[in-house]
Parts: structure tokens; sequence; C-alpha cells
């Protein structure tokens, strides 16, 4: 591994990044007008304080997978990934070039949306507003660390994008949002006990009904899942293919 | 059992399956170092699969294959090896500068690196044009370019100079020329029988196995024909009638 190459490499997605205005509107507007519609739906009542938060939390996971696991795909189909490794890049550094890159964003957009939510919505969140951020950045990096892991299993863009909704919407179903985890029926909990987005939703549950919140078992979890996923992404970086 | 310090590129009873297929099957190669040597035969006769063993891409099912010395595609040969691959791979939407800023980077070569490989492609011009939005020839000379940067020992090109005009690749293969002057063992594939004729040494793939290993002249006067082009035609006619015969 290389903090040269890794840097590089992170500095080199967000040129990527930057030639795609596009993307970049998208990734910083949409959740913050996902944000407004809830506040909108719920006519800025209880029940917006008390979803808004959860929110927070799933934005950064789902777009930051389906920005890197496209990303991803890209290298691999155009043979970018196989030159980066003939060069003396390891597969540390591609990964963590990707997680830095897009941790960067994840940290801009769940301010961006932490700021409209408290700022403008007047979201009411009992514990401090910086701790949903650094949740939200979290969740993003376990959504990049989803990303690059899935994107070996998909040969085209279609694939990738049908891995939304066959890993992250049960998630979604499961994460407490709907029903309390503790009251999901049989052996939903349990379910929901293993998968990582339900522990990014507990700790914005706990900042949003606790003054002195403690999270850190909660982000231990999803950073834990982050590391295990990064790690099987690194199996599937291949140097040598048939 | 070294390779002897000339020799840059050494293959042994190499064996690749791709698929159900048996691509190269007990090959040897030995290429020296300093030399031009032009790869040729037809579609799907295992160039590409060769290029990528030596660069150390490939999964290879026996044999060895190695490289200034070392078993191809090992950690210290991933700076001393330049690679282009068939199809250009760059990205296509970053500018041909920023590309080549990034694999010097990766590298570790020098930033004067940049502009130098630009104009040994004769891309200049068009540094600050997104990749994506070049002509296809121009996409594949900024694949080339990254191969050209840093102080590669091998460079592996598969057909670097597809879909160019005469004049560039003149030029292009003035380049190479240099290049092997200065040392640098050179690989390159192709198509095109007229670039065959400027390389020192021609090997000839096919269905994966060499049908001839030889210097341009000494090519002409075994097949007693005029040309590369010719003398092709007539090796593979040849080996195709004792395949019918046996
Ligand atoms: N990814 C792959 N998976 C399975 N088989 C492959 C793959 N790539 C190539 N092959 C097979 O390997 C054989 C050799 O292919 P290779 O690309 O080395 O040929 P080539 O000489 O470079 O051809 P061309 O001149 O068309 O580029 C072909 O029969 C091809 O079908
Ligand atoms: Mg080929």
């Amino acid at each position: 591994m290389s903090p040269r190459i890794t840097i590089a490499t992170s500095a080199r997605v967000l040129m990527q990044l930057r030639h795609d205005p596009r993307t970049i509107a998208m990734l910083l507007v949409v959740p913050s007008l996902l944000m407004s519609l809830l506040w909108w739906i719920y006519d800025g009542g209880r029940m917006f304080d008390l979803i808004g938060p959860a929110l927070l939390a799933i934005f950064p996971f789902l777009v930051m997978f389906l920005v890197t696991s496209i990303a991803t795909l890209r290298e691999r189909t155009t043979g970018t990934l196989e030159r980066l490794l003939a060069m003396p890049t390891g597969k540390l550094d591609f990964l963590l070039g990707y997680a830095l890159a897009f941790g960067a964003v994840a940290l801009v957009q769940a301010t961006l949306t932490a700021t409209v939510a408290v700022g403008l919505l007047d979201m009411r969140a009992t514990g401090p507003t910086w701790i949903l951020v650094a949740v939200a950045v979290f969740d993003a990096l376990l959504g990049v660390a989803l990303g690059l892991f899935v994107s070996a299993f998909a040969a085209t863009e279609f694939q990738v994008v049908q891995f939304m909704p066959a890993l992250i919407l049960p998630q979604f179903l499961l994460c407490g949002l709907l029903v309390p985890r503790a009251e999901l029926p049989g052996i939903l909990e349990p379910i929901s006990d293993v998968l990582p987005l339900s522990y990014a939703v507990d700790a914005m549950l706990e900042v949003q009904a606790v003054a002195e919140p403690s999270v850190t078992g909660d982000v231990a979890v999803v950073v834990g899942f982050s590391l295990a996923l990064l790690a099987l992404g690194a199996a599937t970086l291949r140097r040598r293919t048939p | 059992m070294g390779t002897a310090p000339d020799i840059a590129v050494r293959a042994r009873g190499l064996r690749v399956v791709r698929g159900e297929r048996t691509v190269l099957d007990d090959f040897d190669l030995e290429v020296r170092q300093g030399t031009l040597t032009g790869l040729l035969g037809p579609s799907g006769s295992g160039k590409s699969t060769l290029m990528r063993a030596i660069v150390g891409v490939q999964k290879v099912a026996g044999g060895t294959i190695e490289v200034l010395g070392q078993p191809a595609g090992s950690k210290p040969l991933r700076h001393r090896v330049g690679y282009v691959t068939q199809s250009p791979s760059v990205y296509g939407d970053l500018t041909v500068r920023q590309n080549l800023w990034y694999f010097a980077k990766v590298l570790g070569a020098p930033s004067t690196d940049v502009d130098r490989a630009i104009e040994q492609v004769d891309l200049t011009s068009h540094a600050h044009q997104l990749v994506g939005r070049l002509s296809g020839g121009q996409h594949s000379r900024v694949s080339l370019a990254t191969a050209l940067l840093g102080e590669p020992e091998v460079l592996v090109l598969d057909e670097p100079t597809v879909g160019l005009d005469p004049v560039l690749r003149v030029e292009l293969w003035g380049l190479f020329h240099r290049l092997a002057e200065s040392g640098v063992t050179l690989l390159v594939s192709s198509h095109v029988m007229d670039e065959a004729e400027r390389c020192e040494r021609l090997v000839l793939l096919r269905e994966g196995a060499v049908l001839a290993d030889d210097t341009l002249p000494d090519l002409l006067a075994r097949t007693g024909t005029a040309d590369a082009e010719q003398a092709f035609l007539k090796l593979i006619e040849r080996a195709d009638s004792e395949v019918k015969e046996s």
C-alpha cells in the first residue's frame, strides 16, 4: 500500500466527478429535496422529527452504493482496473482511494442535508446535529464498501442497478423505520440484527431521542461491516484474470 | 535456473486456458533485451493472450514465464514493464492530461513525463480535452502515452497503431525504434503487414503456436516471397495443408 497512490486515486475519482456536474448536483440536492418532501408529507409534524434522522442515514448509504458500484464496474470493464493492478497499485490503494473520495462527498452531502433539515425544516432531534452528520458519513462509507464488493458480481450496469432492490430495499424494510425492530414478527427481528443498515438507523434514532446519545456501539458495528466488506472487496480484485 | 542477462522475456512450456479453449499450449519464446519484435497472426491466434501473460494479468495454467529475470507480473516488475491493452484503457471522463497525471502518480514518475508522453503521441494540442470526446485513434494514443510514462524497460504494445493514419504510424514506429536503440525491449502486435516490415524480428502465431520466428529477409528467402504479407499467407497455407495431410 502506498499513500501516494491512495491519495492520487482519491483525487482522480473526484476529478472524474468534477467533469460530471449533473451527478454532483444530484448528489448534493436530491437528499435535501427528499427531506423537504418528507417534511411536506407529514406537514412538518412529529413524524417528520422521528423519521427525518433515519432518512439521513439511508440517503448516503443508498447513493454511495450506487455511485461506487457503477464506477468500479466501469473500471473493471474498461480495463483501467487491470492496468492499475499491472502497475504498482495495491488493492488497498484502490479501495481506500474510492472510500476517501466518496467519504468526502458524503461529508458535504450529509452536512448540507442536515443543515436543510435542522435549519430550514426545523427538524427536532434531541441530540447534537454533528453526530447525525458523523453517522451519515459512516453510512456513506458502508455504501462505498458494499458497492465495491457488489461490483465484482455484476457484468453490466443493468445488473448492478438490480442489486439495489435486492440488497438495499430489504435492509430498508427491516431497519426499524417502518416497524420498530423489536416489534418485527418472528424470524425477521434476528434477520434485522445482522443487517448493517439497522445499526445505522439505530444510531440515528438514538440521537433523535437522547440528549447525550451513545452511538459508538452502533457506529462500531457499521464500521465493522464496512471493513469486512472492504476485505471481501479486496479479495474480488484480481490481478490475474482468466 | 536464472535467465541470461540479455534475455528480457522467456516463456517455457507456457500453457494458457481461456474458458473452454486452450489458447497457448507448451509455448516457448525468448526475446532479447533492446530489440523490437513484431507479433503477428490471424485474429484469435493468441497474441493478446501472450501479451497478457507477459505483463502478468493472465491466469496461466502451466509452464513458466519470466521477464527481466523475474516471474512475470511480480512486484518489482510493475514499474519496469509498460503495457498497452488492445482496447484503450484510460478514463473517458478525464482530460488527456489528467489521465496521464494520474498514471504518472501511480508509477511515481516525475511530472515532467506527462508533457513528454503527450508530446510523443502528438496530442499536445488536445491535452485539455476530455478523452471521451476524442476520435478513436486519439483515444488509443492516450492509452499508448500512458505506457511511455516513467522509464519502462519492457514495452508490451497490443496493436498500438490500429486506426492511425500513415503519417502518425511512421512517427510512432520511429519512436519505437529509438526506444529499442536506447535499450528498451519492445513487443508489438499488429495486423498491418507493412508495419511488420519495420521489426527486426517477426513472430507469427497461429492457433497458439509459433509458425515462424525470423528476421524479415530470412523469412522472405525461406518462403520465396517478396513481402511479409505474402510470406505469411504462404506459411499459413503450408501449415494448413500439412494439417490436412496428416
Ligand atoms: N476473456 C476471454 N474468455 C475466454 N476466451 C477468450 C477471452 N479472450 C479471448 N479468448 C479466446 O482466446 C483466444 C485468443 O484470443 P486473443 O485475444 O489472444 O487473440 P488475438 O490474437 O489477440 O486476436 P486479435 O487479433 O483479434 O486481437 C480466442 O480464441 C478467444 O476466443
Ligand atoms: Mg488481440
